[in-house]
């Protein structure tokens, strides 16, 4: 019996543990300053549940580790003059929120949620409306971004905020998200080790998806789509790209996909449909783009002379006005066994494999690289005729380029 | 003048090459645009074969029904009509014929197929296209005495127009890509009808953009009304020109 005190203390330390973790839940009204002095008077872990309305409210700064609920999408709204949360504690989540009308300023980039120094913070199922920047990064980590609709309507370039924007950053979830209308969708710079799946990024002033120095990321079933300039991922490695989207970005100098510095990175099973430029590849090393299908593309990959060690494998190409262009006759990238619908040779051995290599750049793209201004005989007779003579007796195209066992067949991707 | 077109426009009628040319033409528009469910590049190829064959077609059947009818016209000359409206109405008939021969064979088939603003650039042009060139078969017939070297000449013009002008564009812009050529070439463009018509079309379709600066600079300059107004002058003028030019050989030719 000496141990009933023990188990008295102990169970009444448990209780109090209990007690303690028994998190409010507080609901909050629209009113002036309601969420900030519920804020004030929350505890860690409690959860405020705003209620449908208007809350004119702006800079709600968040230093505890607080759920904030919204029902029925509640507004905030920051007057087109400020900002609206920024969150600088771990483990805070923001869900169910309509938050607009940030402010734009030339000194700070005002965002509709800012995370700073904070992790395993998650937005979910916000809309975030006609605010400069949608959700900013900067020193983040393993936070997650789920279902939220990002909206505005950038003017052009310069004055536009990104949807979602990290800066050094590291193991962030951007998931479901629907942006568009930003200067870009989504930006990255250095952030590592990221996932961004299954967002759809389209009419975004710039690009879809940007990348800067931020390595070892993969995004996966994403959509791009009628973004000013496509996507450009730069001075990046280890960048896995599966199973994308890339339509319509249909411009003077728009990209499907544009790559500049890039080292050992996967592009596979994307589609790349109707674009200026499905892939223009720049110092690229060890790119190997495999599986992936190109379709009614102006140009379906610009090379150019700086990349190597990169392998187009199995692609299919159809439709393209021009398959691939390249500005120089060094070729230090392989293509094999891939689908091109221009190709016209024969397979004797019935093997689905052609006996006669296939050279996918064409003379007239050699010129129009050399002097784009040649593009004023685009479909002219001539042009056609040149073709056709260069493939008898090549003299012109870069002759490494070339494709020694191109497919009879298309794949099925 | 009306009663010769009516006698050109029968006898033309009777020779069954125009018929021919129209149901050429309504096959490949027909089975061209419902080809592929993309109407953009079924305009592109319909593009491709009114730049090819309009011009080749146009000029070599005029060069070569002008120089059949020399007994027609010497024998309608020998009545009080005036040489010029005698060849006027010639060429009239003719280039109407063949305008008709057109609007069936592209026009209507677009029309009901795929209607937008660059199908009807793309009519407007080959309709000129067929007015020059038989304009220039004209100019080949009162300049030419022997129907073989007229022949020849009708077949060397219309390839001279269809590709060597564009390789001397292209040897052009290669000796000059130093210079800013954009502007020059906008000129030079203008003295091809073929190549005018060309990029009138490819403007007005979605693959411009490929065309990249000189494309934008082209575009920025032919979208704007003195820019449609320059090249409808200049396909005037082409039609114009040459007729002017056969009337006046024609006045004092030694028939």
């Amino acid at each position: 019996m000496k141990s009933i005190p023990a188990i008295i203390l102990l169970s009444s330390f448990l209780l109090l543990a209990i007690a303690d973790s028994f998190a409010t839940i507080t609901k909050v009204n629209p009113g002036p300053n309601s969420i900030h002095n519920a804020i004030k008077a929350a505890k860690d872990g409690d959860t405020l549940l705003l209620l449908k309305g208007f809350y004119r409210e702006h800079d709600i700064v968040i230093q505890k580790r607080l759920i904030i609920l919204g029902s029925d999408f509640p507004v905030i709204d920051a007057e087109s003059k400020y900002q609206a949360f920024i969150i600088m504690r771990d483990s805070v989540t923001l869900q169910g929120l309509q938050i607009q009308n940030i402010g734009k300023a030339s000194i700070t980039d005002m965002a509709g949620i800012r995370i700073v120094n904070a992790t395993h913070v998650i937005i979910r199922n916000n809309r975030l409306i006609n605010n400069t920047y949608g959700i900013y990064f900067q020193h983040a980590g393993q936070c997650d971004i789920l279902n939220n609709t990002i909206h505005s309507n950038a003017k052009g370039e310069i004055n536009g905020g990104n949807g979602i924007h990290a800066w050094k950053s590291d193991h962030l979830t951007i998931k479901g998200n629907s942006i568009s209308g930003h200067r870009d969708g989504i930006y990255f710079e250095f952030v590592t080790d990221s996932r961004i799946t299954g967002n759809i990024s389209y009419s975004n002033a710039r690009y879809g998806l940007h990348f800067m120095f931020s390595h070892n990321d993969t995004y996966t079933q994403n959509t791009f789509k009628d973004n000013g300039a496509g996507v450009a991922v730069m001075y990046s490695k280890g960048v896995i790209m599966h199973e994308n989207e890339f339509l319509l970005n249909w411009g003077d100098a728009s990209y499907g996909l544009l790559l500049k510095e890039i080292t050992d990175s996967k592009i596979e099973h994307n589609r790349f449909i109707k674009n200026t430029i499905g892939i223009h590849m720049e110092g690229t090393t060890r790119v190997d783009v495999q599986h992936n299908l190109f379709q009614n593309n102006g140009w379906a990959l610009r090379v150019q002379a700086s990349c190597s060690g990169s392998n187009f494998l199995e692609n299919n190409f159809t439709g393209n006005s021009f398959d691939v262009s390249t500005n120089g006759t060094m070729m230090l990238n392989t293509f094999n066994n891939n689908y091109w619908d221009k190709y016209d040779g024969y397979d004797l051995d019935k093997n689905n494999i052609g006996d006669v290599p296939y050279y996918p750049v064409s003379v007239y793209s050699v010129i129009t690289e050399k002097i784009p201004s040649a593009m004023v005989l685009y479909h002219s007779f001539l042009t056609d005729i040149i073709d056709q003579v260069e493939k008898v007796m090549p003299t012109m195209i870069p002759d490494k380029l070339k494709d020694n066992y191109p497919l009879m067949k298309k794949l099925n991707l | 003048m009306k009663i010769i077109i009516k006698y050109v426009l029968l006898d033309l009628l009777r020779n069954k090459t125009i018929l021919v040319y129209t149901f050429i033409l309504a096959v490949l528009s027909v089975s061209l645009l419902s080809m592929d469910d993309n109407t953009s590049k079924g305009l592109l190829s319909l593009l491709n074969i009114t730049l090819l064959f309009v011009p080749i077609i146009s000029i070599l059947f005029s060069t070569i029904y002008f120089f059949n009818s020399v007994e027609f016209i010497e024998l309608l000359l020998a009545q009080p009509i005036r040489r010029k409206t005698m060849l006027l109405a010639e060429y009239a008939g003719i280039a109407f014929a063949l305008s008709i021969a057109y609007l069936l064979g592209v026009g209507v088939p677009i029309f009901v197929m795929s209607y937008s603003t660059a199908a009807v650039t793309l009519i407007i042009s080959g309709l000129f296209l067929t007015l020059i060139f038989t304009g220039l078969a004209l100019l080949i017939f009162v300049l030419f005495k022997d129907k073989t070297k007229g022949i020849g000449a009708a077949i060397i013009t219309s390839l001279f127009f269809a590709i060597l002008f564009d390789g001397l564009l292209l040897s052009f812009i290669y000796s000059f890509s130093d210079y800013p050529i954009d502007k020059p070439l906008l000129g030079l463009i203008s003295l091809n009808p073929i190549d005018l018509a060309r990029i009138l079309v490819l403007l007005q379709l979605d693959v411009a953009v490929m065309m990249g600066y000189s494309g934008a600079l082209f575009k920025k300059f032919m979208g704007s009304a003195t820019g449609s107004i320059y090249s409808v002058v200049c396909m005037l003028l082409w039609v114009a020109v040459p007729l002017m030019i056969s009337m006046k050989v024609f006045k004092k030719k030694d028939l």
